[in-house]
């Protein structure tokens, strides 16, 4: 009957790629439609895949450890009596670039033309095949997803171009696409504008969308054979590692900020002596969730951004959309790179619970056990290097936020009392904002106000 | 089970429910001793006599009259039209009285009476004798509808329809009358009205269709399993209560439907059909709903017109290759 195509989905708005971390089903295992299916590596984190369809988990064209495109054919589930010959084949080469295959020592200095990896590819362009892919390499017309005979190749480049250029819509930019195609499309993450819809007046219908969201493995797989990697005598002189998805999500990212995105930025110091009297104490009580000093940064900025809409707002082009809750973005500091989790209504909460929900986050963020949804909304962001004993620095806006709060460490510092010099714990904040929404004297009004809570941090318990 | 004809398997649960209930009796023009102008009513004045089946004069709103009065003090009339085209003679009594007397007596009425007979197109009868009459009744509060397609439905809906407590408008075809089919003899085989019927499996398109277009769909589905097309086919043969449960089903397994019907499209079982799929289950389309229906004109008597006029096996395959998006327009 109903044969599911089971695709790398996509969970966040920038995800081009994933890996697949490990498959709690087997080949030939019953399979109910929202069963877990495998365990999945986004470029932020590790989210569990759900079944779309059911009958038994006939195919695994992706084995645990390969990477591949978003919409990549991965599996397919059908009646155990199916044929499912023709949606394997039009797989064609899922040809997953494995994860060990993607540090390339150089055999020479020579500079490599390799190709930028698909994850750090502007949406538009169709995916082209890593180089250096050593599945690339050695074509076997055997079986399975990395042997593509030579006349599914030809038929996947002939139709390759067809599902995945960007086309002009004479209608205002609105794709015409069936409701079950959009559905299908949200499911399995394919991107509508990308697709030239097969049905009346240029209409996207299922098959479009089935066939885009199987192209670019199948693009993939026509990628030409290079001459093997012949080993230097000398040993290699420096080796290019692959980025890490996590790594290709922040290097894409960035510069979408910090280029168009008019920074501007402005510090201040606070006296932290009281909060941090005040945290010793709570932290004394029995029963109660430790709590630190971002919790109390956290706290101060939700309520101090409830009666400055301006700074909790976003660029929108032709206007700018301001924010009535606060959801904090709360950067954590990962090996391999950054994460931001999102800590949703926090204006709401009080510190005792902002204390363990983001604990929690933090936790999770460093197994990579966040949800796809805790990833993304945020209406404000804070970063804290304190922990490394910084003084201060500025940090680069997460857009479509219009402005992060840098936190450097509390430290000790010889401060003029009335009676004389004494030792005082400063902590200095820096805002960026972006100078769209905001000018320099709302991010000074805002730091002010967070200043004043801080400082007289019973406020923050009220 | 026995192979007999949609007449025959008609006649069959008149003869039952005429033997189960005494309440039962059969009335309209011909009924009696001319045995039914299509020989439905055949050897049941012999066998129970001019009390229960009797014979009226050409009167239809008369003899609609006093069966839905009979009805009323507990009797259980079966009125015979001709054709439905006549029925149009009794629509006040049908419309203002059966189907109304039970909401304005506040349940002190009820009526239930069957009023059956052949409707909808047939070979070369012309316009007045052609019409899909169903869609005049099926549209008025009170009023149940059924059409069913082959001898089985004809037994088990109209003996389910005898024994309803509400007016039950059953529409029959001319064309059908000789269809043959298995029909179980048991006399407590029933259909229960609203129950719509998965006539063919399929996985590529949903075709709703009842009676002669039924069978034309059927033709259709065939022709295009060779060329690769899937075509699940549903016959609502209840069409007041409309079992929207097993349509909307259908189409979310397959993703297309085609509502065919014989009479002309405009406001007809196509457009409810369509409504409720595009209501109940838009995410699930691949394609609009589209309808295949007679022509908003009136049943030209000769026959190369009466086919412009009405769905043919081509047209609904047409339908169907569009909603499949196979038919090339790309």
């Amino acid at each position: 009957m109903a044969v599911t195509k089971v695709v790398m989905p996509k969970l966040s708005e920038q995800m081009e790629s994933g890996k697949v971390i490990k498959w709690l089903k087997k080949e030939g295992d019953p399979v109910q439609s929202g069963d877990i299916l495998a365990e999945v590596e986004t470029d932020k984190a590790d989210v569990e895949m759900e079944a779309f369809g059911a009958g038994v988990l006939r195919k695994i064209l992706v084995p645990a450890g390969s990477t591949v495109p978003v919409g990549s054919l991965i599996g397919v589930i059908a009646e155990a009596n199916d044929d499912i010959n023709s949606v394997v084949g039009q797989a064609g080469a899922g040809a997953p670039a494995a994860e060990g295959g993607a540090k390339v020592p150089s055999d020479a200095a020579a500079p490599t033309d390799a190709k930028p990896g698909m994850a750090d590819r502007p949406a538009t362009v169709p995916p082209q095949p890593r180089s250096e892919d050593p599945a690339a390499r050695k074509p076997s017309p055997s079986k399975g997803p990395e042997a593509p005979g030579s006349q599914r190749v030809q038929e996947a480049v002939a139709q390759a171009p067809r599902t995945l250029q960007t086309l002009p819509s004479g209608d205002g930019g609105r794709v015409k696409a069936s409701p079950l195609a959009r559905k299908i499309a949200a499911q399995s993450g394919v991107d509508l504008k990308l697709i030239q819809g097969s049905g009346p007046g240029g209409r996207i219908v299922r098959r479009d969308v089935e066939a885009a969201s199987t192209a670019p493995a199948a693009a993939a797989a026509a990628a030409p054979v290079l001459r093997p990697v012949t080993p230097s005598v000398t040993g290699p002189e420096y080796e290019d590692v692959a980025l890490s998805p996590m790594r290709a999500a922040i290097a894409k990212r960035m510069p979408l900020s910090k280029a168009p995105v008019p920074h501007f930025y402005v510090t201040s110091e606070i006296a932290m002596d009281r909060a941090w009297d005040l945290r010793e104490e709570l932290n004394a009580l029995e029963g109660q969730p430790k709590i630190s000093v971002n919790d109390f940064i956290i706290r101060a900025c939700a309520l101090t951004l409830l009666s400055h809409p301006g700074v909790n707002a976003s660029f929108q082009g032709d206007r700018i959309r301001v924010f009535h809750r606060v959801h904090m973005g709360i950067a954590v500091a990962l090996d391999e790179g950054l994460i931001t989790p999102v800590l949703r209504d926090v204006h709401a909460k009080p510190l005792a619970q902002i204390a363990v929900e983001a604990r929690d986050l933090a936790e999770r963020a460093r197994q990579r056990k966040l949800r796809a949804q805790e990833l993304s909304g945020a209406t404000f962001s804070i970063s804290n290097l304190g922990m490394f004993d910084v003084r201060d620095f500025s940090a680069i806006i997460n857009p479509p936020e219009g402005a992060i709060l840098a936190v450097g460490s509390v430290h000790k510092v010889p401060v003029v009392t009335d009676e004389g010099l004494g030792v005082g714990r400063r902590m200095a904040l820096t805002i960026s904002c972006d100078h769209r929404v905001m000018d320099g004297a709302m991010g000074a009004k805002f730091l002010q106000d967070v200043k004043r809570l801080l400082e007289e941090p019973l406020r923050l318990l009220v | 089970m026995a192979v007999m004809t949609y007449r025959e398997a008609l006649n069959l649960a008149l003869r039952e429910e005429l033997k189960r209930d005494p309440d039962v009796f059969v009335i309209g023009e011909e009924v009696g001793l001319y045995e039914g102008a299509y020989k439905v009513t055949q050897g049941l004045l012999k066998e129970f006599g001019p009390k229960r089946i009797v014979d009226t004069p050409i009167a239809e709103s008369g003899f609609t009259g006093v069966g839905i009065g009979a009805a009323m003090v507990g009797l259980r009339p079966v009125v015979e039209m001709m054709t439905f085209n006549f029925a149009l003679l009794a629509l006040d009594q049908i419309v203002n009285s059966a189907a109304k007397l039970n909401y304005m007596s506040g349940g002190q009425y009820n009526v239930p009476i069957v009023i059956r007979g052949p409707g909808g197109p047939a070979h070369q009868l012309a316009a007045q004798h052609s019409q899909s009459m169903e869609v005049y009744f099926y549209h008025v509060p009170g009023l149940k509808v059924v059409r069913p397609s082959t001898p089985m439905d004809a037994k088990g809906l109209l003996k389910s329809a005898i024994r309803d407590d509400n007016p039950v408008i059953f529409i029959e075809s001319e064309t059908l009358y000789n269809v043959k089919g298995e029909v179980p003899e048991d006399p407590d085989f029933t259909i229960p009205l609203g129950q719509a019927i998965v006539r063919r499996e399929g996985t590529d398109v949903t075709v709703i269709a009842y009676m002669g277009m039924m069978y034309r769909a059927m033709e259709a589905a065939e022709e295009l399993a060779k060329d690769g097309i899937s075509v699940e086919i549903v016959d609502p043969r209840t069409l007041q209560p409309l079992d929207t449960q097993t349509i909307i089903g259908s189409v979310r397994k397959t993703h297309r439907a085609v509502v065919v019907e014989a009479g002309a499209g405009f406001a007809g079982m196509g457009s409810e059909i369509a409504t409720e799929i595009t209501e109940e289950a838009f995410d699930d389309l691949d394609a609009p709903v589209l309808r295949v229906t007679g022509a908003q004109a009136p049943m030209p008597y000769a026959r190369n017109l009466e086919r412009l006029k009405t769905p043919t096996k081509e047209k609904i395959a047409d339908a169907i290759r569009r909603v499949c998006y196979a038919n090339g327009s790309r």
